[in-house]
């Protein structure tokens, strides 16, 4: 071999390493935007059940008409895929296209905001890379007059919204700050849990007012406050958010989607921040305490099943079966009752929704079983449900105020047929 | 008619019961891609959500969830020299369909067979005199030993969530448990169901006459329990819907509570429901498989191309299957030649019903498998030896239902019409049962095979059944006859009526006894007299695994599930742990 052979060959060896080296990088990073991607939950509201993944298409229903979410494939003609990696940031974090379009904030960029540059770096290569790109393309997003005139979002935004990123919580923990940046920034919990103003805006968007994850209202249900969550400890949390179930409770509603596509996918590791960081915020969310001689009082009066109301004889019939006597359900199946804070809210929609249309457990690779509670809608009258939720909110240790037949019928309405 | 062929599959599974989601779920943890056909439907929690299963008529009178006799009938006759005739509706047995299988809507008796029971041959020519038992029987050991099945039973188990009361631990015998069981290297993973009044009142009369007593091992799970899969099955609450009904509480261990959803998370498994698989063809040499032909729901005929083919079917569709196939020698009842076919077994029950007018049992709470039995007259426990026959019965009391339909009757109680009410209003709630659930041994003359006369509407042969009840087990019944007899006039009701094979009795297809049907294509050491080996691999076509309750070479008075699951996990861990590194005979003779 000649030296300019030897040459050729060391170079052609050295740039074949070098790009091997630089595709298992890549795949390295496109992985770790999947996961970037699983924790910002962007599955959730782009990707439609029997569609293309990501290719769009959700109808979310507001109180302004229904926005459409749209392609983000790399298609380069329906989805993102002409974007460069700052024009992707900017669509992100501050909810502006490359054509200056303003998003609705249906998406939530006010929270995204707070993503660093080493995960938008992921979350692009992902998006560019390791997804599929799809010509699908969803219907238009087209709001009644003002809120069709999207160049208002400027103002919106400037109300609104902060460009800030994410600023560590000084003296806590480096797992409370990993938990700040998932819940604050991705994981954009604040916009089903805390209070909206009157711009529709979350009052809040990080630990540094207490208004933030306070509690607040979704179609109808009462969101509960993440402070604290005083009623759990860390490893509830972290099995709610892993499984979809713990040994109280389970998920139901729009928290459902969020487990099977978001926090189902999260490492330990990250599960147990985000339980030390809602556990550091403290509060007192709203749950009666346990009421030892009331819930030994309802107890008997079920076992006995003498002289029963209708609310009782109706639990008996249709709720004692899973959820027993005891209302305390079973670990990790069957959600308790007693103490409960659907049960207890103040609203009780949320209740009232689940025992007419019934929930579903998410498969999780956790737990992968899909538990279901069936819909009790065309069992039960609408005085039925009521006489049933109101012995429900005041048995065993629970306080929460009477349910009206009114107060079911309007919940009725609401249920897809 | 169309004519389509799949992309190749590492296993193809027939049948999504129990065994083909065990397989399923081990070869896919495997890695290995596999693909399970269903001729059924598909079943989500909404079809039998409450209260929609609590429908007696629909589901225990009209077989809702079971095959329908167009799907998987049978011919039947009792003897060589007649000619058999199709079941046009269920009686004696009725099996499952669609996702599930009979594993769906079983009684859930997790029940295992003593150590004797498997190895039955042995114990016969030790303990019997040449010519106390019948000339034509052919009962034959399990080809493996207790030390090698154990950690399978004890695995499907933790599957189940088993519920019960350990009566071996290692040797140990333990107070409250069943003292005839073979030694449990781990102890019942959940403490036993409730009782109810009866089964206390059985286990106390039974205790006092100097039996030994004990909760039914329960795949009904009396807590909430989470398998080595990780999925969830609910505590118990005694409805009263078991046998014949899908549980609408997730608390009966199923394929789908217990399998199914971890199962169809994995990206390496897919299955189709509606494929009614008609053949597996092999290669010019007839030694392997190189796939399954099926009609898909839309009526095309598919090739599914598979390295390895699992017939894991009902018992009598797997034989079916391998006949139709040309698997393994069609079994000759004259020149005793040819494997697949022979050693089929049923069972037989009966027992006593006892009426008590001051006692109240509220039969409507109650799991398929709350009750007490004893297994003293079970093979080896008992001078069965010196009565001249072979064989046993587990004789429980268990509530196992208070649907009104199925409620029994004093004798002279109109069955109809204001008589009936009249007795009802009287009578419901206040009666028991004391019952028995028997071994079934095989003979010469006992077998399967293809009908000469009948068609399914692929225009493929129907199964014929050739069976009837022989001495032996006309004995057995008459023995066991008196034993009941006994306990029941211990236990001093107002009055009684009994239901016994006579000594000149016939099989009697029209009357529910079990779904229990074993044999057919059955395991053993010797490819002469056995269709498969001890890891159901087909002697003759090595690709070929066939886990079911066809594999048994003969009944024995446990209930089969337990021993399906353990011998199905056992075939599992063969194919995964040998079959796959070097594919071929994995017993070599």
């Amino acid at each position: 071999m000649n030296l300019k052979r030897f040459f050729i060959a060391n170079v052609v060896l050295m740039g074949t390493g070098f790009m091997a080296h630089a595709q298992a990088d890549d795949a390295q990073l496109i992985k770790q935007g999947e996961y970037i991607s699983r924790l910002g939950d962007c599955g959730a509201c782009h990707t439609v059940a029997g569609k293309p993944a990501f290719s769009g298409g959700l109808a979310i229903k507001s109180d302004l008409g229904t926005i459409y979410s749209t392609n983000i494939t790399p298609d380069k003609d329906h989805g993102i895929g002409g974007y460069n990696e700052q024009q992707f940031a900017d669509a992100v974090r501050k909810g502006v296209l490359p054509d200056g379009t303003r998003l609705y904030p249906a998406m939530p960029y006010p929270d995204y905001a707070k993503i660093n540059d080493e995960d938008m770096h992921a979350l692009y290569t992902y998006f560019m890379q390791g997804v599929k790109p799809s010509a699908e393309e969803p219907s238009k997003t087209d709001l009644s007059f003002p809120f069709n005139q999207r160049w208002g979002m400027r103002f919106w935004n400037w109300a609104f919204t902060s460009d800030k990123p994410f600023k560590p919580i000084e003296g806590a923990s480096a797992e409370v700050n990993r938990g700040a940046y998932l819940v604050e920034g991705l994981g954009h919990c604040g916009s089903c849990h805390t209070p909206r103003g009157l711009g529709m805006n979350e009052k809040a968007l990080d630990s540094s007012d207490a208004k933030f994850l306070a509690g607040g209202s979704l179609n109808g249900w009462e969101v509960p406050s993440l402070r604290g969550v005083a009623h759990w400890n860390e490893q509830e949390i972290v099995d709610y958010l892993g499984k979809g179930r713990n040994d109280k409770a389970a998920v139901g509603g729009e928290m459902t989607s969020v487990v099977e596509n978001s926090t189902g996918y999260m490492t330990d590791a990250d599960l147990k921040a985000i339980a030390a960081y809602v556990k550091y915020l403290g509060g007192n969310p709203p749950v009666p305490a346990a009421n030892v001689q009331a819930a030994s009082t309802t107890e008997a009066k079920l076992t006995t099943a003498k002289n029963l109301s209708v609310g009782e004889r109706l639990y008996l019939d249709n709720c004692g079966a899973c959820h027993f006597v005891t209302g305390k359900g079973a670990p990790g199946v069957f959600p308790q009752l007693d103490q409960a804070t659907i049960v207890n809210a103040q609203d009780p929609t949320g209740l009232i929704h689940t025992i007419l249309a019934g929930a579903q457990q998410p498969s999780t690779a956790r737990a992968p079983s899909t538990l279901a509670m069936p819909g009790f809608a065309a069992r039960l009258s609408d005085d039925d449900v009521a006489q049933l939720s109101t012995f429900i909110r005041q048995g065993w240790s629970n306080k929460a105020p009477s349910v009206t037949a009114d107060q079911v019928s309007k919940v009725r309405k609401t249920l897809e047929k | 008619m169309a004519q389509v062929t799949k992309e190749e599959v590492d296993v193809v599974v027939v049948g999504l019961g129990w065994a083909g989601s065990l397989m399923s779920i081990e070869l896919a943890m495997a890695g290995l891609k596999v693909r399970a056909l269903e001729r059924g439907g598909d079943r989500g929690y909404e079809e039998f959500a409450y209260p929609k299963p609590a429908d007696e008529y629909a589901y225990a009178v009209r077989n809702k969830v079971m095959a329908t006799p167009a799907e998987a009938a049978v011919t039947v006759r009792y003897n060589m020299s007649e000619t058999a005739l199709p079941t046009r509706k269920w009686g004696a047995f009725a099996p499952g369909t669609g996702v599930g299988g009979s594993g769906l809507h079983w009684t859930a008796v997790l029940i295992r067979p003593t150590p004797t029971d498997l190895k039955l041959k042995t114990y016969a020519d030790q303990a019997y005199k040449p010519g106390i038992l019948q000339e034509d029987m052919r009962i034959m050991d399990f080809p493996f030993t207790w030390d090698e099945i154990e950690p399978y039973y004890t695995k499907f188990e933790h599957i189940c969530g088993q519920s019960g009361k350990t009566g071996n631990l290692r040797g140990k015998i333990m107070e409250g448990g069943d003292p005839f069981e073979g030694p449990r290297s781990e102890p019942f993973p959940l403490p036993a169901l409730e009782d109810t009044l009866n089964s206390s009142m059985f286990a106390d009369v039974a205790k006092k006459m100097g039996y030994h007593p004990f909760p039914n091992p329960s795949a009904c799970v009396s807590r909430a329990w989470t398998n080595p899969y990780g999925n969830q099955i609910a505590p118990c609450n005694y409805c009263g819907y078991c046998s014949k009904y899908p549980c609408l509480n997730y608390s009966k261990a199923s394929p789908q509570t217990a399998v199914m959803d971890a199962l169809k998370r994995m990206e390496n498994f897919s299955y189709e429901v509606h494929a009614n698989v008609l053949k597996v063809v092999l290669h010019d040499d007839k030694k392997t498989a190189k796939g399954v032909i099926y009609m898909d729901a839309q009526g095309n005929e598919c090739f599914q191309p598979a390295k390895i083919v699992v017939l894991s079917s009902f018992q009598f569709c797997n034989v079916r299957l391998m006949l139709l196939s040309g698997i393994g020698k069609p079994y000759n009842p004259i020149t005793e030649e040819g494997v697949v076919g022979r050693n089929y077994a049923f069972l037989s029950n009966g027992g006593s019903t006892l009426f008590f007018k001051d006692k109240n049992f509220n039969p409507f709470a109650t799991a398929g498998a709350t009750g007490q039995m004893i297994n003293d007259i079970s093979p080896g426990n008992y001078d069965g030896p010196g009565l001249g026959f072979i064989g046993g019965a587990k004789i429980h009391s268990s509530q196992a239902t208070g649907t009104p339909i199925s409620t029994a009757l004093p004798k002279g109680t109109p069955s109809w019409g204001t008589g009936w009410k009249e007795g009802m209003e009287d009578w419901y709630g206040h009666s028991m049962k004391i019952s028995i659930t028997t071994t079934c041994q095989s003979y010469r003359d006992i077998y399967l095979d293809l009908d000469p006369n009948y068609k399914d509407e692929y225009g493929m042969p129907l199964l014929r059944m050739t069976f009837d009840w022989k001495q032996n087990e006309l004995k057995l019944q008459q023995y066991l006859k008196g034993i009941v007899g006994n306990i029941t006039k211990e236990l001093n009701p107002d009055s009684y009526s009994e239901s016994f094979l006579p000594m000149d009795a016939h099989f009697d297809l029209t009357k529910y006894v079990s779904t229990h049907n074993v044999g057919g294509a059955v395991m053993g050491d010797n490819p002469k007299t056995s269709a498969l080996n001890k890891y159901l691999q087909s002697w003759d076509v090595h690709n070929v695994f066939v886990p079911g309750g066809n594999a048994f070479p003969q009944n024995f008075q446990a209930n089969p599930t337990d021993t399906i699951g353990a011998i199905t996990l056992m075939a599992a861990q063969a194919i995964k742990d040998h079959y796959l590194k070097n594919p071929g005979p994995l017993v070599q003779v």
